[in-house]
């Protein structure tokens, strides 16, 4: 009995420690939300008064750094649905021509894609710019869909290929034998089983593409075009700006993403995992 | 697959075309914040990976323990995964700042003194960047490692038990050989993107103070807000010959794998 408490002990004396140190920052941003500006600074664990009057400024755009938060919120979530679509279709249509229709070439697109979701997107952000600068599409909200479309393609027609390698072939056969053409075989067959990848892969493209910032800085300084999550970082430019205010956008900005993230937890983790262990 | 010709193709090679110039490598190395920026990429790189994954190690051990509040923990412990860069790391941004942030009131509270300048010392700065990272990506690992982990049959657990192996053996002779390959193949993933890890770097510190916490992933950025895009091009041209051959690694592991599985 003695021997499995002071297991129980040992357990609960790494949890604490690794508890702390997950919450302490989620926390500190919670605690300025609710605070006002007097009280955030008293290093108080909780508020005397705490109030949401922070998001309200917020959502009545009522400070400076805040005038356009709701169509920067606007543009955010506009830029992430639209990279979460045409991430789908880029990626499905590969891993399909590659996958089923085992078309030649298959294997050096998968080696290019793995390619570039190995090199480090921070460096790819130079050509990138440059290359945006090019086309003419700098401050355009299609720059940042196009090239966060670009970065998340390669994992996506990565884990799409693999999940379809796994449906069995005598589905396509049988398919065949009735007489569909390779499009009723994409529509009818492929689609419908592939269902949970695509949405697995859909909510990864969209959640990159609301939470990058440094793409999103770089190509996009309109106000009217720029996200949420260059509009925070506007907040730095001066060094008195009000941190309650800021937690609060955070807050705001935070939440759905890991909303999303834990209601879709078990296929993201599961996809992740699975190509992970394998190898 | 034009999507892909568009926008990864042309742009690699008009970058590699755009660094043709051999001036601008002259002036890359001319500048002081380039040695500095390689010196600290170096010890980030160093440090945060090699921390980071003793850490996931011993947590991953931690978490395959069956109890429903550690299923809890896990679920928890994997927030910082699960939200965007900017909120979190600006909130340790204000945790820290020497004047007003939380950290330093509460050791003026307890000792009397002021506490250390966390963002504008160099040093300090920059291992306060490698701890961010390590907050920011230590779950995923830790994740990947557990599931390594529970890949492992209990069977074979079981069977040290009976011939009296103690924890550290069981470690040592039934864990560490089963995921020791997972183990090296996420440290080389791991490798290749704290290499390109923007946020932690910019979002804490922005390089400050005076250019002397960069690393070769936040270089580059300030080049071109410099508008000198010649050198911000060298900059990632520089840093090639350290990540092609870790992708390559990577690739021919991967591929490996696939023609093991078919």
């Amino acid at each position: 009995m003695n021997r499995k408490l002071l297991r129980e002990a040992r357990l609960w004396l790494v949890a604490i420690p690794v508890l702390l140190w997950t919450l302490i920052p989620i926390y500190h941003i919670f605690l300025f939300s609710i605070s006002t500006k007097d009280s955030a600074f008293s290093g108080k664990l909780w508020p005397d008064h705490p109030t949401l009057r922070n998001f309200g400024i917020v959502f009545r755009q009522e400070h400076f750094y805040l005038h356009h938060f709701w169509n920067q919120i606007w543009n955010s979530l506009w830029i992430a649905v639209a990279v979460g679509v045409l991430t789908l279709v880029v990626a499905t249509t590969a891993a399909f021509a590659i996958s089923r229709l085992k078309v030649r070439g298959g294997r050096t697109v998968m080696n290019a894609a793995l390619f570039t979701y190995f090199i480090p997107a921070a460096f790819l952000a130079v050509p990138m710019y440059k290359a945006m600068g090019t086309y003419g599409l700098l401050n355009s909200r299609w720059s940042l869909v196009l090239a966060m479309v670009t970065l998340a393609s390669p994992y996506a027609i990565w884990v799409l290929k693999q999940a379809s390698d796994k449906l069995p072939w005598e589905l396509d056969e049988a398919a065949r034998i009735d007489g569909a053409t390779p499009l009723q075989l994409f529509r009818l067959v492929y689609l419908p089983l592939m269902l949970p990848s695509l949405v697995a892969i859909g909510t990864y493209a969209l959640l990159l593409a609301w939470n990058e910032y440094l793409y999103a800085f770089l190509l996009l300084s309109h106000e009217n075009t720029i996200p949420l999550a260059v509009g925070l970082g506007h907040f730095l430019a001066s060094d008195d700006s009000p941190w309650e205010i800021l937690m609060a956008t955070a807050l705001i900005y935070a939440l759905p993403p890991a909303a999303i993230y834990y209601a879709f937890r078990r296929y993201m983790v599961g996809g992740l995992t699975a190509g992970a262990v394998k190898s | 697959m034009l999507v892909f010709g568009v926008f990864v193709l042309y742009p690699v090679s008009y970058g590699l075309w755009l660094a043709r110039n051999p001036a601008s490598y002259q002036k890359l190395f001319e500048d002081p914040v380039f040695f500095r920026t390689v010196v600290n990429t170096i010890v980030f790189l160093l440090v945060a990976v090699n921390l980071k994954f003793i850490l996931a190690l011993f947590l991953s051990g931690f978490f395959v323990h069956e109890r429903k509040w550690i299923r809890w923990l896990s679920v928890i412990f994997i927030i910082p995964w699960a939200v965007p860069a900017i909120p979190t790391i600006f909130s340790i941004r204000f945790m820290l700042n020497p004047e007003w942030g939380v950290i330093n009131s509460l050791i003026f509270r307890l000792t009397g003194q002021d506490g250390p300048n966390w963002l504008t010392d160099p040093r300090l700065a920059m291992a306060m960047a490698i701890l961010v990272h390590i907050w920011k990506a230590l779950p995923f690992w830790t994740l990947i490692l557990m599931a390594g982990r529970l890949a492992i049959p209990k069977e074979l657990y079981e069977a040290a038990s009976v011939d009296g192996a103690s924890g550290w053996q069981k470690f040592r002779y039934v864990t560490w050989p089963s995921i020791r390959t997972l183990y090296v193949t996420s440290t080389l993933l791991s490798l290749i993107w704290t290499l390109g890890d923007f946020n932690s770097v910019y979002l804490l510190t922005g390089g400050q103070p005076a250019d002397q916490t960069h690393v070769l992933a936040t270089l580059g950025i300030r080049y071109i807000r410099l508008d000198q895009l010649d050198q911000a091009m060298a900059t990632i041209v520089v840093a090639l010959p350290f990540v092609l051959p870790l992708v390559y690694f990577m690739m021919k592991r991967l591929s490996a794998d696939e023609q093991k599985a078919s």
